[in-house]
């Protein structure tokens, strides 16, 4: 027989199992633990997307149970649309079914590889079949099916089929047996769920784990995700066979039509000067085009002036939702300091639109001397290997963060300190380092928008620990004048038989800063605030306060004493006069209309040296970190260090 | 009645109270100025041939919570020293750091808080902390060789004593005081003093004869030697006229051992012109005796590599000898112990290193 022939008939046989098989570690099941994990995260993120296009508050339900040593059973039920029946062979019994076609949008599911792939991992691990349930508001009954993956055919082989009664409105439940490892802590299921939860603060997040373990992420916000829209792709971010496929499969009669209606950004205009520049009659079938001309195409993308991709189909959490998301996952770690996250605007690399988002949590029990957590999300979805060589690490680790605060050797590599960093990117089609889409490529148009969000990010952190430090020089500074100057006068008085010196001029010497000190009382859905205003230098001091809150609505009749209030602007007025040494006053107002509890109010001051004030910034707005810098400076002149 | 020099020392305190008490009362902030005690502020006192503090001054404020907590700290010194001197007690540096347990806020956290804080106030009144009636413990410091002292022991009586004949293995230990009113020299017959770091080669050249041998007065330093130590070796070389040669281990913690006998150390530079012997003579290990006698030797660790980088930039290194053997040391990356001599048998360090050494120095 001829050898081709031979390979040929021999080629035919290589069945989807066993490149499953051979492709098991591209695919992410190297390990039992991660393939447990990664049939989570397929189930999941397929929910999430569901929900998202059907505007439903999502609400998931995850079980783990274990049905023999290394045998689980995986359970998925959402509360999503429901998957159609005529669609269910296909979604789950087909294997690489199921991409869109030639919409361009950013979704969860193209971070994975399918949930028809966990099925077939399923499969050839337990030989057991996958359960489905699902429903769709339309129909009044739901439909139970039991499927496997025919490997020769890449066909559903559907078992049993047949309507049930389903209570909830819609959604989908899976159940798959599989073989894997149930860990937990780093890279597990619960950290996947976690930092699942905090991207999707919109979602509830309930998983039943083998060891009787029950967690559930409430969600906080509950406003339905808005879904990203769908675009055509963009002339410079397709590829040759892309484009190929799209000429067979265009209805356009015309090249100029085919470019015009299959991309985006492509006028008519356009496109007669795209055809133009490549040589090729508008008029032509597109079908008729051979492979030397498309390329001559896509070559005159790149010479004519074609508008960015427009940043629609992108969905970024926002800032509100990460904040949200944060404290509601990690608020149990009691942070002293969130950052406002970082949205950065929409931006390009080779005609794909993407956006980078970074967020701090700084403080409280997160450990101190341990290098900083990563949190790293693609699309929102989380991505928990590969870390070191993921573009989002790596514009981590590039960072000299020493200048913001945090210890960091050489200036370089993962900081160390109490601090977790989020980051997403979100992108129509996400450069991963490979097809496991477990690490982001460092594409330079990325690195330098991740570096400009993490260094927005870094500077509220330093301007946090500035605000901190001073905060704790105050401190001790309150310690040293009550507690110890005292003792040196009585001490000295005793010795040389003489009374006590007054030591009031001292004090204010020492201390030389006005103080504006506020205190939060927190009620349901209102707070008491009470501000004390305190001279501690050696003048008399007149000036102008503005106190401006954070959220919510002042009762403009709690205000004690009264203070100017300006409706309009949102802040209150207080003008102090004659504020003798040593002299103190205090204001209280409440605070109406809160959703959540009260952060802090800004203070502004006029008409004195900002460089004596704590607590307060200068107006306006923009405030001056020097001046901060200049009294923590000031302190460390004296006395150095001796050998 | 003519004052004690306790009274004396106790009123220069007591003015310095006065000092920051009308400081305080006339609405200043309480402060006490010193000179600058480190490396950069030591000056070669052409005079005298040692090194002193220089001009710079570190003022010490109560502004800051580390100045108040240390002027809080001598109120409470100074008040338990003039306690002392009414009740005609005095207590050691050590009881001193366990008194200050009872101070509360102006508790020492460790014991070299409450030395330097001692000798702070001995920069600032000129007088010597034995005269605040503040004693260092006996450090162990000995001295073998044929030389006789008279000292006053403790029933107020003045003992001859020779420091070959009337003392064991372990030799003449020296007292903390030793000063002339405590301590006499009568009698001596030797060519030089011989000061040695480590007990093991103090031991091996008891044990080898050497005093005799080579008529020499042999002082072991034990490590960076004490006040007393440094005094009698001065003692030694200006009353006697007697050179004064030292011997340590080849790294850089001895070329600071040598530099505090023979320059001042920077700690006590403020009593340099009484300590130091400006004329003792280095005698090794040094960086090309490693070469030269092909010593065996350990690494240099980190912590050696900052020191000999840091004496690079002492003023009192800064000569072309030290400067030579601070970069051979830096460039072989290897220190020797004195003991490393042992290596071609007991008797080499006495029958070769030393009188090889010795007399290149032409003694």
């Amino acid at each position: 027989m001829d050898i081709a022939e031979d390979l040929a008939k021999r080629q035919k046989e290589i069945s989807i199992a066993e490149f499953f098989e051979k492709n098991k570690q591209i695919l992410g099941f190297d390990s039992p633990q991660k393939a447990l994990v990664m049939a989570v995260k397929e189930a999941v993120d397929n929910s999430l997307d569901a929900c998202e296009d059907a505007k439903i508050l999502p609400e998931i339900n995850v079980t783990i149970e274990r049905v023999e040593k290394d045998e689980y059973k995986l359970t998925v039920e959402d509360n999503g649309p429901g998957i159609v029946r005529r669609e269910v062979p296909k979604v789950f019994g087909q294997f690489l079914y199921g991409s869109r076609f030639h919409a361009v949008r950013q979704t969860r599911g193209q971070q994975g590889i399918g949930i028809s792939a966990v099925v077939l991992y399923g499969q050839l691990t337990t030989g057991k079949p996958v359960k489905i349930e699902t429903k769709i508001l339309s129909e009044d009954v739901g439909y139970s099916f039991e499927l496997l993956i025919d490997t020769m055919k890449n066909r559903a082989n559907v078992l049993r089929e047949e309507p049930i009664i389903v209570k909830k409105k819609s959604g989908v439940k899976i159940e798959i047996n599989l073989k894997g490892k149930y860990t937990k802590g780093r890279q597990s299921v619960i950290d996947y769920l976690q930092n699942t939860a905090i991207v999707n603060p919109h979602a509830t997040i309930i998983f039943n784990d083998p060891d009787g373990l029950k967690i559930k992420y409430e969600r906080v916000w509950d406003q339905p995700i808005e879904p990203p829209k769908e675009t055509k792709p963009h002339p410079l971010g397709v590829e040759i066979g892309e484009i190929m496929k799209m000429v067979s499969q265009t209805n356009a009669k015309k090249v100029s039509t085919f470019l015009c209606s299959e991309f985006s950004r492509i006028s008519t205009n356009l496109s007669i000067e795209i055809c133009k520049k490549a040589g090729i009659d508008p008029n032509k079938d597109p079908k008729k085009l051979s492979l030397k001309e498309i390329k001559a195409l896509q070559d005159s993308f790149k010479n004519v002036k074609i508008l960015p991709p427009s940043p629609e189909s992108l969905s970024p959490i926002g800032e509100t939702l990460i904040k949200k998301g944060l404290k509601n996952v990690l608020g149990e770690l009691k942070p002293s300091f969130y950052s406002i996250p970082v949205t950065r605007n929409p931006s390009v690399y080779g005609g794909n639109p993407f956006v980078v988002e970074a967020g701090l949590v700084y403080g409280g029990n997160i450990p101190q001397d341990e290098p900083v957590k990563i949190l790293r999300f693609a699309n929102r979805v989380p991505l928990l290997y590969q870390a070191g060589s993921c573009a989002l690490t790596k514009a981590v680790e590039n960072l000299d963060w020493r200048k913001y605060g945090l210890e960091q050797r050489g200036g370089q590599g993962i900081p160390v300190g109490p601090m977790i960093i989020l980051i997403h990117i979100g992108s129509t089609r996400v450069p991963y380092t490979s097809e496991a889409k477990e690490a982001i490529s460092e594409i330079p148009e990325i690195i330098n928008e991740l570096d400009l969000a993490l260094k927005e990010s870094a500077r509220q952190i330093r301007t946090f620990l500035i605000k901190k430090e001073v905060k704790n020089k105050l401190t001790e500074k309150f310690f040293l004048v009550q507690k110890i100057l005292p003792r040196i006068a009585e001490k000295s008085s005793m010795i040389l038989q003489k009374p006590l010196p007054k030591l009031e001029p001292v004090i204010t010497k020492i201390m030389n800063v006005v103080w504006v000190d506020e205190k939060v009382e927190q009620f349901k859905g209102y707070a008491r605030i009470r501000v004390s205003i305190s001279n501690f230098t050696p003048e008399i001091k007149n000036f102008n306060v503005y106190g401006d809150i954070s959220e919510g609505k002042i009762d403009r009749g709690s205000i004690k004493p009264f203070g100017d209030y300006d409706e309009k602007k949102d802040y209150i007025f207080w003008e102090i006069k004659d504020l003798k040494p040593l002299e103190q006053m205090d204001f209280e107002f409440v605070v109406n209309d809160l959703k959540t509890d009260y952060g802090e109010s800004v203070y502004y001051i006029e008409g004195i040296d900002p460089v004596h004030v704590v607590g307060a910034e200068p107006l306006p707005g923009d405030w001056n970190i020097e001046s901060l810098r200049s009294i923590i400076e000031e302190e460390e002149e004296e006395e150095n260090g001796e050998e | 009645m003519e004052k004690s020099r306790y009274e004396l020392a106790l009123e220069s305190l007591k003015e310095l109270v006065q000092r920051i008490y009308s400081q305080m009362e006339s609405g200043e902030i309480p402060s006490m100025e010193l000179p600058a005690r480190t490396k950069y502020n030591i000056k070669l006192d052409l005079k005298s041939g040692v090194w002193k503090y220089g001009d710079a001054k570190i003022l010490r404020t109560a502004k800051k919570i580390d100045g108040a907590y240390t002027l809080l700290r001598t109120m409470y010194m100074m008040d338990f020293i003039r306690e002392m001197v009414e009740e005609n007690k005095s207590s050691t540096l050590r009881e001193l750091y366990y008194i200050s347990e009872g101070w509360d806020l102006a508790k020492f956290h460790t014991q070299d808080e409450s030395n330097k804080l001692a000798e702070d106030l001995e920069i600032v009144t000129r007088f010597l902390r034995e005269d605040f009636k503040l004693r260092p413990e006996e450090d162990g410091a000995t001295v073998i060789g044929n030389i006789t002292f008279e000292e006053m022991n403790r029933r107020g009586k003045p003992q001859k004593i020779n420091c070959r004949d009337d003392v064991g293995d372990a030799g003449y230990a020296i007292p903390y005081n030793v000063e002339n009113e405590k301590l006499k020299i009568v009698d001596y017959d030797a060519d030089f003093v011989l000061a040695i770091e480590t007990g093991g080669m103090f031991d091996r050249l008891v044990e080898n004869g050497y005093d005799e041998k080579a008529r020499s007065i042999l002082v072991h330093l034990k490590g960076q030697p004490a006040r007393s130590t440094r005094r009698l070796l001065k003692r030694l070389n200006e009353e006697l006229n007697l050179p004064v040669l030292v011997f340590t281990d080849g790294d850089p913690w001895s070329f600071r051992i040598y530099a505090s006998v023979a320059y001042g150390a920077i700690k006590t530079a403020h009593l340099s012109e009484y300590l130091a012997t400006p004329t003792a003579e280095f005698i090794g290990i040094t960086s090309s005796d490693i070469v030269n006698y092909d010593l065996p030797t350990d690494k240099l660790n980190d912590k050696d590599i900052q020191a000999l980088n840091a004496e690079l930039t002492d003023p009192r290194f800064n000569t072309q000898f030290w400067k030579n053997e601070i970069e051979l040391m830096l460039k072989l990356g290897k220190k020797a112990e004195q003991q490393a001599l042992a290596k071609y048998g007991l008797n080499y360090v006495t029958d070769v290193y030393l009188p090889e050494k010795v007399s290149e120095l032409g003694i």
